[in-house]
């Protein structure tokens, strides 16, 4: 469903990423790991068709992402890791405008409108202007917004963020049955925890290339660690396992 | 106290050497454009002050008194001007700047914290009537053979006007978000200000300043002298100011208007001081709570629904979604009523020239003002397309990723942002052209060439206000009144002009040609020259209109975020 061919990007002298070869298919869950700066949101915002690469090539469900961008966005949902929307519009209103720039209107937008708003228990806001939002409020309308067109993948940029428990439960559980029903769904978190309970493939990348990749199993086998937890293999492949002085750190 | 008090405004003088030193990596041409601006700018206010002063000094008696008042009036428009920008900015220093919460948090001592955020506001108010100040007092100076001294005594006397209504702005800002929310207290203060500065201005226009240099029209010279020695307000600090350059100027240096300047600063200072600790944690607080609006979003829907019905969804929601930005937002809707003014004074203008009082005015110059009228009402035109325009694709900046991620064309987007901006500004093109004809009872050759050229010409201008805007895009602004003050909007303040200059003085081939056949009595000849030139000045027009907006495109094609 998404396939990524020699990926790359590059800032002047900096490669933020670096020739990257991924491929997921129809109906996985994919977790997207790595280091502050290893290249997943650069990554993510090409895929998404914000960033254009300078190298290499996107597929979306078959289409290239620089040859056909139309179709190719829109099988896609994004949801970016700020959710900035715009400030004087209310919750319906914004979500209507989404569904505008993916060519639909009319009363099935409606109706899919007021199922997104009471599914993220929004309805009680639906009327009131998006400056009076939370920051998790904002970041369900924004996971909404990437729903209301009914995308056949979605492109997530920690999303967890801001979300209260409930609200990260329910959106745990819906990308399990997005993905069950056929979707595909390529997601990049720091919180391990959520990748290892429901990933069902993660890569790990770091200075902009995948360093492993595979099912948990795949990479414990990978890392030579027999029941490590994810933490402790992200640790061990990313090298961020540095003896710190905690004590003096904390005691001044 | 001094040490504390530069660590709290070290990021921002940081930030602002950061941000110099981004300006002269951008490229020598932008530092060349923007200090050849700037330069000519001074020069041409220095050169009118400084004639001015001469044509003072020549008259006996009261020179020095027209000189006094002249400064005394600009001195008085300084204040208030920065008495309504300083209310405004302490709302962002003291209420919303991000930099808030951590040193609310932080165990900075209150009256550092006041004195940190007050000198912050005093600069982001100031710096512009600062800069324009520069070349009137220059021009005093030359003129009256200040001497050496003149700068820093310069100084003494004018510090104080800017600390003054610094002080009083935060005052007047901290007591009204005590008692409104800080979001719904800036709304309310834009809208409070731009229509207290059109008053101003419509009011400034309606009396009829002009009047006032024509000693003619008083009873008697004692009269005006009168009139003129007396004092704006005695209690006024521009009085004091007034006073002190005028007796170091002209006569001997009188040390009380230094005395009043500085006691005043100080009391105002203590003043706000006490008032800060006393309000500001309440207000901080105040300041932290959403605006709460509900909207009833159907008035828009049954309203403007039938109206782009035909139109595709994309750019059918792209309208409404801008229409309802804009008129949600009071900082841009409060805009119109400037507009308003200006299209008043624009008219009263033409209505107040000396045309029709006495005996019939030359069939010539009716033309001739009715043409060059043309050029005039474009730069009107221009700088409404600089403040509208210009910054709607700015303006898209944070929610690019949602336009760039979804499948919408981006000539659709071009194409909504270029009607939704050029329609109103046609019909105001329209009003202001055919008003002015009418006033000018021109003949119907000119009102066809007029409106004709007004069409083409708000056309192209609107098309280059949003070319240039995604060409030389702000998207770190929030503030759209900020953006058409950039180096792009001023490149494309610079290339409308040219436009303007290049139609008319097309276009002055065959309306020179009419007005001399009326002039001999007759008809007017349609030959090559007038369809030629006609058509030429279409064509820049049209190249103006399309160029723009195909480079627009090619630019937001590449905008990555």
């Amino acid at each position: 469903m998404i396939k990524l061919e020699r990926l790359t990007k590059r800032y002047g002298k900096l490669t933020a990423v670096d020739h990257l070869d991924l491929h997921i298919p129809r109906g996985e869950l994919f977790g997207f790991l790595g280091p502050n700066g290893a290249g997943k949101t650069t990554t993510l915002r090409m895929i998404a068709g914000i960033l254009r690469p300078s190298e290499g090539r996107v597929w979306i469900g078959g289409d290239d992402l620089m040859q056909e961008p139309m179709s190719a966005k829109q099988r896609l949902g994004f949801i970016p890791d700020r959710p900035y929307v715009y400030e004087k519009l209310t919750g319906a209103e914004f979500l209507r405008f989404v569904a505008g720039l993916y060519g639909q209107d009319g009363d099935m937008v409606e109706r899919r409108i007021e199922e997104l708003l009471e599914l993220f228990e929004l309805t009680a806001w639906k009327n009131e202007l998006v400056e009076a939002y939370s920051h998790g409020m904002r970041q369900k309308l924004i996971i909404s917004s990437a729903l209301i067109h009914r995308p056949e993948c979605i492109v997530v940029d920690e999303p967890m963020v801001g979300l209260d428990p409930k609200g990260a439960r329910l959106l745990k559980d819906i990308f399990r049955e997005f993905v069950d029903r056929g979707g595909t769904v390529l997601m990049s978190t720091h919180t391990l925890e959520v990748a290892e309970a429901v990933c069902d493939r993660i890569a790990i990348i770091q200075a902009g290339q995948v360093i492993a990749s595979g099912s948990m199993a795949e990479l414990r086998e990978h890392a030579a660690s027999g029941s490590a937890s994810l933490e402790e293999l992200f640790l061990k492949l990313t090298g961020g396992v540095a003896e710190r002085e905690l004590a003096r750190v904390l005691e001044g | 106290m001094r040490r504390a008090l530069a660590h709290i405004l070290w990021p921002k003088w940081q930030t602002a050497r950061v941000r110099v030193r981004q300006q002269r990596r951008a490229g020598s041409t932008r530092v060349l454009v923007i200090a050849g601006v700037g330069m000519l700018f001074w020069f041409g206010v220095f050169g009118v002050v400084y004639r001015i002063l001469q044509y003072f000094r020549g008259i006996e008696e009261i020179g020095p008194l027209l000189a006094g008042k002249l400064l005394g009036l600009v001195l008085l428009a300084f204040l208030s001007i920065l008495l309504l920008s300083n209310v405004i900015t302490a709302l962002s220093s003291f209420f919303l700047a991000k930099d808030l919460d951590i040193l609310v948090a932080a165990p900075v001592d209150w009256l550092h914290f006041y004195l940190g955020k007050l000198g912050e506001t005093l600069l982001h108010s100031s710096w512009m009537v600062g800069l324009m100040a520069v070349p009137i007092f220059a021009a005093y100076g030359v003129s009256y053979g200040g001497g050496w001294l003149f700068v820093p005594l310069i100084l003494v006397l004018f510090v104080p006007l800017l600390i003054i209504p610094a002080v009083l702005g935060s005052a007047v800002t901290l007591v009204l978000v005590n008692v409104f929310p800080a979001r719904r207290t800036r709304d309310l203060l834009s809208v409070i200000a731009i229509g207290a500065a059109g008053l101003l201005v419509l009011m400034l226009r309606i009396v009829r300043p002009e009047q006032l240099m024509r000693p003619e029209g008083f009873r008697n010279l004692l009269d005006f002298i009168t009139l003129l020695r007396t004092p704006t307000s005695p209690f006024l600090p521009s009085e004091w100011t007034t006073n002190g350059i005028m007796s170091l100027l002209v006569g001997s240096f009188d040390v009380q208007p230094v005395v009043l300047l500085w006691t005043t600063v100080g009391a105002f200072l203590v003043f706000g001081a006490m008032l800060h600790a006393w309000l500001y944690p309440r207000g901080f607080t105040r300041g932290q709570e959403g605006a709460e609006r509900f909207v009833k979003g159907w008035i828009w829907q049954t309203v403007l629904a039938p109206i782009v019905r035909p139109l595709a969804v994309s750019k059918r929601e792209f309208i409404i979604k801008d229409l309802k930005l804009f008129f949600r937002d009071p900082t841009q809707w409060s805009q119109l009523i400037l507009l308003a003014v200006l299209v008043v004074i624009y008219l009263f203008n033409i209505r107040a020239l000396p045309l029709f009082t006495g005996e019939r005015v030359p069939f010539f110059l009716v033309t001739v003002i009715s043409f060059l009228n043309l050029g005039l009402a474009g730069f009107v035109l221009a700088s409404i397309a600089a403040r509208f325009i210009f910054p709607s694709i700015s303006l898209e900046g944070r929610q690019m990723w949602l336009l760039r991620s979804s499948p919408l064309d981006l000539r659709a987007l071009l194409w909504s942002k270029y009607w939704t901006g050029t329609l109103p500004l046609l019909v105001l093109a329209l009003i202001i052209t055919v008003l002015t004809n009418i006033l000018l009872q021109v003949s119907p050759f000119m009102m066809w060439v007029s409106v004709a050229t007004i069409v083409l010409l708000t056309l192209a201008i609107s098309a280059l206000a949003l070319g240039f805007g995604a060409v030389f895009p702000q998207f770190d602004t929030e503030n759209a009144a900020q953006i058409p003050t950039s180096y792009g909007g001023l490149v494309f303040m610079m290339t409308t002009i040219a436009l303007l200059a290049a139609v008319i003085v097309v276009e002055a081939v065959p309306v020179s040609g009419y007005v001399r056949a009326s002039f001999r009595g007759e008809p007017i000849a349609i030959d090559a020259h007038m369809i030629g030139a006609f058509a030429l000045a279409a064509a820049i027009c049209i190249v103006a209109t399309v160029v723009p907006l195909r480079v627009g495109l090619n630019r937001m094609e590449e905008f990555e975020f």
